[in-house]
């Protein structure tokens, strides 16, 4: 290919800019206008979030009950924790240390891992209590039992029609099994009814627990999605780094890189609270 | 104040063609494929972007055809429904909001700065493969079970109830979506940050203003289209019931989330329109341009106000009496910087030595088009009035005027204007001339009567009507064959230039931006040394030379203060 980008002794500054200021600053704002519309795409589903949150305060207290406190906080401690080497390798790279480079974006990578883990975990509990995002959706006995407490009746039961309704997609009906299901848990804790559980509130308003989980699993897919681009973009930095590419100079894209990952895990301190810290 | 060094005696000639060139100085396929050269990849979009405006024509014929008499002529009313879907989402998605900004401003914007490329050449690259793949999905959605939405795809039509593929359609507007983020998100560091010393941002030439006003939307309003899209193919698919009501969703909010995109896009479609007629005018009535920094400003304040009006698509879909007061009052206030700019090109006309060359023609178009466009939008924004015109042949009209009659007008001046700069080449003035008039008759026929029917009750996306409506139908496709007829005989004009042209210079018009100082067509790095920037409408600045046929710098002038 004939466009020959570089400039001799400088193998990474690209031929339109001046120097290698120039390069990282635009680099800098370019990651900056992204990460913009990367808040701006996250937007909508947190609007979406407000406006059902708002709509159906009770909903949202409960059926966060079914989301595992521990675990979220795990991985937030996980994601905080990479943060802190994402940043430490920018400095690493600023300094031109490459071994201390190399093992902070090794350890930044490693908790995204063990990050996508844990929530591999969350989602596979979730769906053995029948709680998909949408159609799917059939919470069996126990979905909603508090597991940090050690429940151990939170084992699920399957409902024989279970393919069968979800197949019909037919509103309302999938919701039976976890209406018993609430109640029972109500009954046992020597709680209230929630309101929503009331037999006389219509069918179209406890509908509306699903769509809790059509958003959970919107908002942390969206953002295990993010996670996901992370690792590559990491991964791919990483064996740069082992070639020895970043110099004081020329570590724009660690600095960009570490950004997105702070804007990851910045989205993940807003999800927690937002999503399991409800009550 | 800045002066330019133009050596006072012994005016050396500026090279006006090269041997080698962005064209030719390399070959093959992949040298096309993967080049990142901004100019070629500007190239790529202009040739994938004429053909969905084909594509969609073709569609917009169909239409017009269809409705020429009362009854049903060669359609059922299932393939009516898709075929104008279909017309509105490839004129939309496709072509104009990509048409200005990826096709001409990717030629054209590094030029203009005196750089050698946009910030990011990879990622500009990657942008005309997101909008490759965007327009592929369209393709497979033609050949599969096509579309029946509207180009809007309102819920919960769009997610329970058609067959037609909704998913291939959405998919391929997310794509599409993305390359015009990153073609904003370049847009708006490359001018940042590449600009030539001596260019202050009031130095900057208008279209850069309105390149960066678009930038701006682009990054803010189009990932927000992205989320809307992605839930709405997870209500499709999962039925997670964001949307639907039978899912226990709320339709209202898909029509919220889609308009705080879709009306900030209209001005992404509009904003570049604007910055290229603002270079047109300047450049054709030689004479400075008027009121740069009113034209400049009232870029970036439209850029900002677009946000808040998104509301006015919703007055009749259950909108609180308050809200709709707001958005009608906003709305209106959007009219101004609108208004200011065409004050301000018709003052730069006034006492110009105006010059009706092909891009004025198209320029001059649109100043009237758009005017009209833009008055019969403030009769939508009228809460009364809309109620009655809300779904009618006046809003078809109102947005075609502005859309078409603005921006695809436009983009055919800004065609024409840097077509000797993109391929070197002249194209013929007089047939040039006789396709924009042409094409502004037929268009003014085509719409004007929509505009009366659309009064009179026409509803829109109806594939029949009754025999009262028959005159302005008939009308109307006429105007569309005429129209038709006028951009036919554009393509011939610029593709007969491209093999029987005359070698054009390195500045035919006359102008005072930078784009104009390199070679036509420019080489593959555009300068080796970044130039000095000037007044960009100091039209002194150049003078005609008879033995180059174009205008080279003037011997000795100084750039004045404006
Ligand atoms: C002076 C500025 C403008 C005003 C006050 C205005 C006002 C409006 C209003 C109130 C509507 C809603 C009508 C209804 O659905 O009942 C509307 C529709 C529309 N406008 Fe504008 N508009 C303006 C400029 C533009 C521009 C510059 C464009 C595009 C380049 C545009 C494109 C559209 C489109 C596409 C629709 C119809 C959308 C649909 O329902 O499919 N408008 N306009
Ligand atoms: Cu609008």
């Amino acid at each position: 290919m004939s466009d020959a980008h570089g400039h001799g002794d400088k193998p990474f500054l690209a031929h339109h800019f001046e120097d290698e200021d120039h390069q990282f600053d635009s680099g800098k704002l370019g990651i900056w206008a992204f990460l913009v519309t990367e808040i701006l795409f996250f937007s909508g589903l947190f609007c979406a979030y407000v406006i059902y949150r708002a709509m159906h305060p009770e909903v949202f207290t409960f059926a966060s009950n079914a989301l595992d406190t521990q675990m979220g906080a795990i991985n937030t401690g996980v994601l905080i924790f990479s943060s802190l080497t994402a940043a430490w390798a920018v400095r690493n790279a600023q300094l031109g240390q490459k071994t201390g480079l190399i093992v902070n974006l090794s350890i930044t990578i490693l908790c995204a891992f063990g990050f996508m883990g844990i929530k591999y975990l969350e989602y596979s509990h979730k769906f053995d209590k029948g709680l998909f995002p949408g159609d799917k959706y059939e919470a069996k006995e126990g979905a909603y039992g508090d597991e940090s407490k050690g429940n151990a009746n939170t084992v699920a039961f399957t409902s024989p029609d279970e393919e069968e309704s979800a197949e019909e997609a037919e509103p309302g009906v999938a919701f039976s099994n976890g209406d018993s299901a609430e109640a029972a848990l109500a009954e046992e804790d020597g709680e209230e009814l929630a309101p929503w559980n009331d037999p006389n509130v219509p069918e179209a308003t406890k509908r509306k627990l699903k769509i809790f989980f059509g958003i959970y699993f919107c908002m942390t897919g969206l953002h295990g999605i993010h996670v996901l681009i992370g690792i590559l973009v990491l991964g791919w930095l990483l064996t740069r780094a082992i070639r020895g590419h970043f110099t004081p100079t020329y570590y724009g894209p660690i600095d960009f890189a570490a950004l997105y990952w702070h804007l990851v895990d910045l989205i993940w301190i807003y999800l927690f609270p937002l999503l399991y810290l409800i009550n | 104040m800045t002066q330019v060094d133009i050596p006072v005696e012994s005016p050396v000639r500026p090279v006006q063609h090269l041997d080698k060139n962005f064209i030719n100085h390399s070959k093959g396929f992949l040298s096309w494929a993967l080049t990142l050269d901004h100019k070629r990849i500007g190239l790529m979009y202009l040739a994938g972007i004429s053909l969905s405006f084909f594509l969609g024509g073709l569609f917009a014929l169909a239409i017009r055809l269809e409705l020429f008499s009362p009854g049903m002529q060669f359609m059922d009313a299932e393939t009516y429904n898709q075929v104008f879907t279909l017309h509105g989402a490839v004129m939309v998605f496709l072509f104009i909001i990509p048409g200005i900004p990826a096709a001409l401003g990717n030629v054209v914007l590094p030029l203009m700065l005196g750089a050698k490329d946009v910030a990011f050449p990879r990622l500009n690259l990657c942008s005309y493969y997101l909008w490759l793949s965007g327009a592929a999905f369209f393709i497979w959605t033609l050949f599969s079970n096509g579309l029946d939405t509207g180009w809007t795809f309102y819920t919960p039509y769009s997610t329970s109830y058609t067959d037609t593929s909704v998913i291939q359609a959405t998919a391929g507007v997310f794509m599409l979506g993305f390359s015009s983020i990153f073609t904003g998100l370049n847009f708006l560091v490359t001018i940042h940050k590449m600009r030539p010393p001596g260019m202050t941002w009031h130095k900057l030439p208008l279209f850069l203003w309105g390149m960066y006003g678009t930038a701006i939307m682009q990054l803010l309003a189009t990932p927000v289209l992205g989320i809307t899209l992605l839930l709405l193919i997870m209500e499709t698919t999962l039925g997670i019931g964001i949307f639907d009501p039978q899912k226990g969703g709320d339709p209202v909010l898909y029509q919220h989330f889609f308009w705080f995109y879709s009306h900030p896009a209209v001005y992404i479609m509009i904003l570049p329109a604007m910055a290229v007629v603002s270079e047109i005018i300047a450049a054709f009535s030689r004479k400075h341009i008027f009121g740069y920094r009113m034209i400049a400003y009232s870029s970036v304040s439209i850029a900002l106000l677009s946000f808040l009006v998104w509301g006015h698509h919703m007055f009749v879909s259950s909108e609180s009496t308050l809200a709709t007061l707001i958005f009608s009052a906003i709305t209106f206030t959007i009219a101004i910087p609108s208004a200011i700019k065409v004050f301000n090109w018709l003052a730069t006309l006034y006492k110009g030595s105006v010059a009706l060359d092909t891009p004025m023609l198209y320029a001059l178009g649109f100043m009237w088009l758009f005017t009209i466009g833009g008055l019969t939008g403030l009769f939508l924004a009228v809460l009364s009035t809309d109620v009655v015109l809300h779904d009618t042949y006046f809003v078809v009209a109102h947005f075609h005027y502005v859309m078409v009659g603005g921006t695809l007008f436009a983009f055919l001046g800004g065609l024409h204007y840097w077509w000797p700069k993109m391929t070197g080449k002249m194209y013929s003035e007089t047939s040039g001339r006789i396709a924009a008039v042409t094409a502004f008759i037929g268009f003014n026929l085509a719409f004007f009567p929509q505009f009366i029917m659309g009064s009179r009750g026409m509803p829109r996306r109806y594939a029949d009507y009754t025999a009262d409506f028959e005159l302005y139908h008939r009308l109307s496709t006429t105007g569309t064959l005429i129209l038709g007829v006028g951009l036919a005989l554009l393509a011939y004009t610029l593709l007969r230039s491209l093999f029987g042209g005359k070698k054009a210079p390195a500045n035919p018009w006359g102008s005072a931006t930078i784009e104009w100082e390199c070679p036509s067509p420019p080489p593959h790095h555009n300068f080796d040394h970044p130039p000095l920037a000037t007044d960009p409408y100091d039209m002194e600045r150049v003078e005609w030379d008879e033995e180059v046929q174009g205008y080279v710098p003037a011997v000795g002038h100084r750039p004045t203060a404006h």
